[in-house]
């Protein structure tokens, strides 16, 4: 406000404090107006904006990821996250605060955008979130020197993706699959998605994702059309068989991660599902299998803000979870796809039974039943996560 | 008045203002500028790069066309919500006014007792007892007020209970402090000039006690009307009010545009509905 007048300046021009408040209410008002008629606009470049790295004298480090993503202390069980803790003397908070990509997305855009803190130094952003934050230089680089396990271990088919093609920006911190989970207490097995989206003994008991991907790619397959190469009928195709489930009351409800409290308690019978849920509600009558039609395959993927300030500490992070004996003890906890080389080896150790669990190292053949999601344009994009939110509610 | 002015100067009417008037042209006039001028944003921006302010009148054109049976059904919902409250709360605001004697003060603090837990937590806990194989459930199925496939959880009627206990509190505080302070000499006169006891309360009581009916309906209905908690954890796809489709607009689908268009409608709905209501029940001076 008036900076070149102070109020005693002011005073003795004559001009009364009411003039004073009112003036410069009216110019801040001014000024927050003008400046918002073009907001935004902040495709910053990551050059400008990275923060300096304070984890030479800081040893501590913000790590946000989704629920259920990670082991827990347990009686004589150490985790690998206190272990982290106890190897490099680094204090984690982490928060499990990621529950939908688009949802911690619009938790984050303001201040990534604007150029500031966001208090986290890693999260955790499925692939084509992470392609959209790289894209906007949001994203600081990973000093390799800092990550030798990543450059080592990283399974091939994990290597070189689209969007970061040297994995320079990104390290996956799990892969997954979405599928059908049911409570085998409450109904008989839903083999399959369309099962889902019509068995009248599912009505008003069925819950799907928030995460378009996820729910569209799975409702394409029913529909017979291929999630990785779909035309805009096939979308719209799809769109309207999600909409003939809402109406008819088939579907309760479209969530994130809470899906597996609500399966527990009977309040749903069948879902649709991320692979690792079910074997982490540890409930016998919860069953995760891929349905008929095909399962949707995604990778998570951790990343350093740019104002992430202590990107070296977080360097420590993903160097340490990518050595083969963390990553098994991890996949053994989590049950989601390990993206590390030379884990299954490992696995032999922990827990034999799972070296052979395609829902954590899957055979070539399983996968090539699954499918990913085609990459989109932002304006492409836009459009159809208007078109889902307008079907989800 | 003098004494103030004796301590700030003559002009300490704005130094007392002062604070307050910041506070809100920082944390409400300046908020509200962005939210209009978003409203106003070429649509076709996006969060990451931004919006470009065009005067894009459309996006109200195209909010109410597209999301107007998410406006109707929250305020029918806020409606039905606050005239149970304002049932419920009648009762119990009158019974701790004039009956409840020295219970008065504990009562009170058991009306208040639910601001001590979150909302959040509040509303999950209704579905725990609304849960399809709850204790609540099964007993209506067993007394045939619910059908074998019947359910609460997810329906229409769970979301305007909810409404209707998270807003309780906002209805009961504002119908205590108007029947509390109605001398129960009135009644009495009342009932020496033969008055039946319905006369008394259509005649005595419920004049006396409009302010708080004002009031408390209006601190139910508005931030009921908004509401997205008690949509979103105990309703379903088809039960969603306007405040779950600002919500969604805002952070699934990233349409910052026709979101705070719909937040502006919602807004001016409000402010004119109240000012009709007000009106109407001819208590603008007992604001």
């Amino acid at each position: 406000m008036s900076e070149e007048t102070t109020p005693e300046e002011t005073a003795k021009k004559g001009v009364s404090r009411r003039g004073l408040i009112i003036g410069g209410g009216v110019a801040a008002a001014g000024i927050a107006g003008f400046s918002l008629m073009n907001r935004g606009g902040s495709g910053s470049s990551s050059g400008d904006c990275v923060t300096t790295d304070l984890s030479d004298t800081e040893a501590t480090l913000n790590v946000s990821n989704w629920p259920a993503y990670i082991d827990e202390d347990d009686g004589d069980y150490v985790s690998t996250l206190t272990q982290f803790q106890k190897d490099t003397g680094i204090d984690v908070t982490y928060t499990a605060d990621v529950n939908d990509n688009v949802e911690f997305f619009a938790k984050v855009r303001n201040q990534l955008g604007a150029c500031q803190p966001t208090g986290r130094d890693l999260f955790v952003m499925t692939d084509w979130m992470a392609a959209r934050m790289i894209d906007a230089g949001w994203i600081q680089k990973l000093d390799k020197a800092n990550v030798p396990n990543l450059d080592k271990n990283l399974l091939s088919s994990l290597q070189g993706v689209g969007w970061d093609p040297n994995r320079d920006y990104s390290a996956p911190w799990q892969t997954g699959f979405t599928g059908i989970a049911y409570n085998k207490s409450l109904v008989d097995e839903v083999g399959s998605i369309s099962d889902l989206l019509t068995r009248s003994d599912l009505k008003g008991k069925v819950t799907m994702l928030t995460e378009m991907r996820d729910t569209m790619a799975l409702i394409m397959l029913a529909n017979g059309a291929d999630p990785e190469d779909f035309s805009d009928d096939d979308w719209g195709n799809a769109i309207e068989t999600l909409t003939k489930a809402r109406d008819d009351g088939q579907i309760r409800a479209f969530t994130g991660n809470e899906y597996i409290n609500d399966l527990a308690a009977g309040n749903i019978a069948a879902c649709v599902a991320w692979s690792g849920d079910v074997a982490a509600a540890e409930d016998d009558n919860l069953v995760f299998l891929a349905p008929e039609e095909g399962m949707n395959i995604w990778s998570d993927n951790m990343l350093v803000p740019v104002q992430g300030q202590h990107k070296a500490n977080a360097e420590k992070w993903i160097d340490y979870y990518y050595d083969p004996v963390v990553a098994a003890k991890l996949a053994a906890y989590v049950w989601y796809v390990c993206p590390v080389e030379g884990a299954q080896a490992e696995m032999e150790k922990i827990d034999a039974s799972l070296v052979d669990n395609p829902l954590i190292f899957p055979t070539d053949d399983f996968l090539s039943k699954t499918h990913g999601f085609m990459a989109l344009s932002e304006d492409k994009a836009s459009q159809y996560e208007q078109e889902f939110s307008d079907v989800i509610g | 008045m003098e004494a103030l002015q004796r301590v700030f100067g003559k002009n300490s009417a704005y130094w007392l203002i002062g604070p307050a008037a910041v506070w809100l042209a920082v944390f409400f006039a300046f908020p509200m500028l962005s939210l209009l001028s978003t409203s106003l944003s070429d649509p076709s921006g996006s969060p990451i790069y931004g919006y470009t302010m065009t005067w894009e009148l459309q996006n109200y054109v195209e909010a109410v066309g597209d999301y107007w049976p998410y406006m109707v059904r929250s305020l029918w919902y806020a409606g039905i919500a606050t005239l149970l409250c304002l049932i419920l709360g009648y009762t119990l605001a009158y019974a701790i006014a004039f009956k409840a004697g020295r219970w008065k003060n504990v009562m009170l603090v058991l009306v208040v007792a639910p601001f001590f837990t979150s909302f959040l937590v509040r509303t999950l806990s209704w579905k725990l007892i609304l849960a399809d194989n709850g204790w609540l459930v099964e007993s209506l199925k067993w007394l045939h007020v619910l059908g074998e496939d019947g359910r609460l959880l997810a329906t229409p009627f769970a979301v305007i209970m909810g409404l209707t206990y998270n807003f309780l509190p906002f209805m009961i505080l504002p119908l205590y402090t108007s029947l509390e302070k109605i001398d129960p000499r009135l009644n009495e006169a009342a009932a020496d000039l033969y008055s039946t006891p319905w006369q008394r309360f259509t005649k005595v009581i419920w004049p006396l006690s409009l302010p708080g009916v004002v009031g408390g309906t209006l601190l139910t209905f508005i931030p009921a009307s908004g509401d997205y908690i008690n949509s979103d954890l105990l309703g379903n796809p088809n039960t969603q009010m306007v405040g779950n489709k600002i919500q969604t607009l805002f952070t699934d689908a990233s349409d910052y545009p026709h979101a705070a268009a719909l937040s502006v409608i919602l807004m001016v709905l409000i402010v004119g509905m109240v000012l009709f209501y007000v009106r109407r029940a001819g208590t603008e001076d007992l604001l």
